[in-house]
């Protein structure tokens, strides 16, 4: 599903160039479940973002779902985006002024979907994640949880091939993240591929296989003894 | 842009972000609304100014009699100037390729009466074509005619002023009044753009005026009306022979600064042509000030409105929105709120210059209007502007990488 070969990227930054991701190699088959660790600043969310195609690698060769990711225009970046991917970010990124259905329903609406259709599925969704009856809810008026969990409605919406989520949990109390969490291992049940980026180890635990990140190197990829939340409950 | 999921998502986004919508849409609004006031006063500024100059015809020359102030050829200084009907003849006689009528005034203050009702007015002597020369536009009956002149009829034409207020309710033609004394039969009413002032007087036949005075030939001023097709130099040129030959004429010696008095009314209207289009200038630049201090402020606003959505159009991009997709998001709700407040800001205007109307004629304003091809062009220019406004700050954001603007705060 995902193929990354020798990735490299650096931020420029005034005078001084940071390498942040040193040759990155890294094969994920479909349905895997990854956690992608690593002390702060190692790289992470460097990483996944060039995996989201929300930014760029200055070299190496990137595949998904057998497409070459090279040179895109936005269009086609957004198109991709749009097509193969879902994220969950740490800041949930809902849009405030729309409710609960309507920020399910915006991939729908950029995929050309008519109406009817769109709330159909926005519905199907919020369902899926437990929160049918707060559809016409905005963002503010929704505890953290919940809005992770139309985040991830949201990102199911369109149903990607990938779904990438930085820090999902980083924002929640452990009680509600095991929450979630155990949304998601539903989700990747269902045969969804899916990586998260996490410092915290319970969280790391809960998936199937586990990279180490430092200093822009896989130090580590290990296949784990998959936890249910559950038992951390 | 005719996508109705399109406009779903504008109407949307402008409901819910009520205050960006407002402070954009009130620019627009105001700036319009400014425009048209400012335009509109301008305008009512020259309507003024046109109608002090407009009232009468302006081929006109005026010959004022006077004191001489030097002696020549005999005569003492200070004498008393006198025009008389036979120099209105030569006038005519000496200048036929110039000339196109001439009239005379002769001025006489007086009580007129009718029944109770009686009061003071200024009364004309004059000849028919003083009709032209005064712009007097007769609402009733009829002006002066040859036959009046030569028979020195005691006929009166009298202002629509005069009328109210010696007839009230009655209808003055055909009436008798009493002017110093005289019985003078109305025959005629009339009206004159200049105003009250002008409606207050009465014309008469200057013969029967001569006539009442005791038959002397005497006359006020003599008004010449020049053919309309003369160049402007010849109408210089033409002013100052008939000065020389009226001061050969009456022996008046050719640097006397008394004597004669000449206005050349196409020397003024010229001037005044001229102040006009200084006025128009003004206007219009006091316009396209208020025109660019919109758009300049409807520019701030659409980089503020873009800064403000900066994260929420990088969450759009991360779930698959295309750079077109948002520049034309931002420039069709734009264009929408500059459409909507421009076209209030329009009415707005228009509605206070027609509710202010004459009311501000004690400040030379009149009649205050915009014409709808002004009114509609500033519009649709500041629409424009607010659209190119809007998409400079646009493309810029829909050109940024998704993760930068979502590390927006
Ligand atoms: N846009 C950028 N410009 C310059 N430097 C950047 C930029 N983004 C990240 N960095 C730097 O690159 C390094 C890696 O950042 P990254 O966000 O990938 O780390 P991370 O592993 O996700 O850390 P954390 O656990 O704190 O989220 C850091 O040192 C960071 O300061
Ligand atoms: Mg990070």
């Amino acid at each position: 599903m995902i193929s990354l070969s020798n990735i490299y990227k650096s931020y420029q930054t005034g005078q001084s160039t940071l390498q942040v991701l040193k040759g990155i190699d890294l094969e994920i088959a479909q349905g895997e479940m990854v956690a992608i660790m690593g002390s702060s600043g190692s790289g992470k969310s460097t990483l996944l973002n060039i995996l989201g195609i929300l930014d760029e690698a200055d070299q190496g060769k990137y595949v998904l779902d057998n497409t070459l990711i090279e040179n895109l225009s936005e269009r086609k970046a957004a198109l991709y985006r749009n097509r193969f991917l879902g994220f969950i970010f740490q800041s949930f990124n809902l849009i405030n002024y729309k409710t609960a259905l309507e920020n399910v329903a915006m991939p729908l609406y950029y995929q050309g979907l008519p109406r009817k259709e769109r709330i159909e599925k926005a519905n199907y969704y919020l369902e899926k994640v437990g929160l049918a009856d707060w559809a016409t809810h905005l963002p503010g008026e929704l505890s953290g949880g919940q809005k992770q969990r139309v985040a991830i409605a949201r990102a199911l919406a369109a149903d990607p091939k990938v779904l990438l989520a930085d820090e999902p949990t980083g924002a929640l109390d452990s009680a509600t993240s095991y929450e979630v969490m155990e949304l998601v291992r539903k989700i990747n049940e269902e045969g969804k591929t899916i990586l998260i980026v996490t410092h915290e180890n319970d969280i790391a635990q809960m998936c199937k296989r586990l990279v180490h990140l430092k200093d822009g190197v896989i130090i580590e990829d290990k296949l784990v003894q998959s936890q249910s939340p559950k038992e951390y409950v | 842009m005719f996508d109705r999921d399109r406009w779903e998502e504008i109407f949307q986004t402008i409901a819910k972000n009520r205050l960006r919508t407002f402070l954009s849409g009130f620019t627009v609004a105001l700036g319009i609304f400014i425009f048209v006031i400012l335009f509109g006063l301008g305008n009512g500024l020259k309507n003024t100014f046109q109608e002090f100059f407009l009232d009468d015809a302006t081929n006109i020359i005026r010959l004022y009699p006077g004191n001489t102030s030097k002696p020549y050829k005999g005569y003492k200084t200070g004498r008393n100037i006198q025009f008389t009907n036979e120099d209105v003849e030569a006038i005519e006689k000496a200048f036929p390729q110039y000339v196109d009528y001439l009239t005379v005034r002769i001025y006489r203050n007086g009580e007129v009466r009718y029944g109770t009702h009686s009061n003071s007015y200024s009364v004309r002597g004059t000849s028919p074509e003083h009709l032209f020369a005064e712009n007097t536009i007769i609402m009733k009956g009829r002006y002066l005619n040859y036959s009046d002149i030569a028979n020195a009829e005691k006929h009166a034409v009298i202002g629509r002023l005069v009328e109210k207020d010696l007839f009230e309710e009655e209808d003055a033609i055909g009436k008798y009044i009493r002017i110093r004394g005289s019985t003078f039969k109305v025959i005629g009413v009339f009206q004159d753009q200049a105003g009250d002032n002008e409606e207050r007087n009465i014309y008469a036949p200057y013969s029967t005026v001569q006539l009442l005075d005791g038959g002397h030939e005497y006359v006020d001023q003599i008004i010449v009306a020049f053919k309309p097709t003369l160049s402007y130099g010849t109408v210089l040129m033409f002013a100052e022979e008939l000065n020389k030959y009226m001061r050969e004429r009456l022996i008046i010696h050719p640097d006397d600064n008394g004597g004669i008095y000449l206005r050349n009314v196409a020397k003024d209207y010229q001037q005044n042509q001229q102040f006009a289009t200084v006025l128009q200038i003004i206007v219009s630049f006091v316009g396209l000030g208020t025109l660019i201090a919109g758009i300049i402020g409807i520019s701030n606003i659409m980089v503020f409105v873009i800064k403000e959505r900066t994260k929420e159009l990088g969450i759009r991009k991360a779930l698959g929105a295309t750079p077109s997709s948002i520049i034309g998001m931002v420039l069709q709700e734009s264009i929408l709120i500059t459409i909507v407040s421009g076209y209030l800001g329009l009415m707005a205007g228009v509605g206070v210059l027609s509710w202010v109307g004459d009311t501000l004629k004690p400040y030379f304003i009149r009649n205050p209007e915009i014409d709808l091809g002004t009114a509609l062009g500033a519009t649709i220019i500041l629409i424009i502007c607010g659209g190119i406004a809007g998409y400079i700050p646009a493309r810029r954001a829909a050109k940024i990488k998704p993760i930068v603007a979502l590390r927006d705060e």
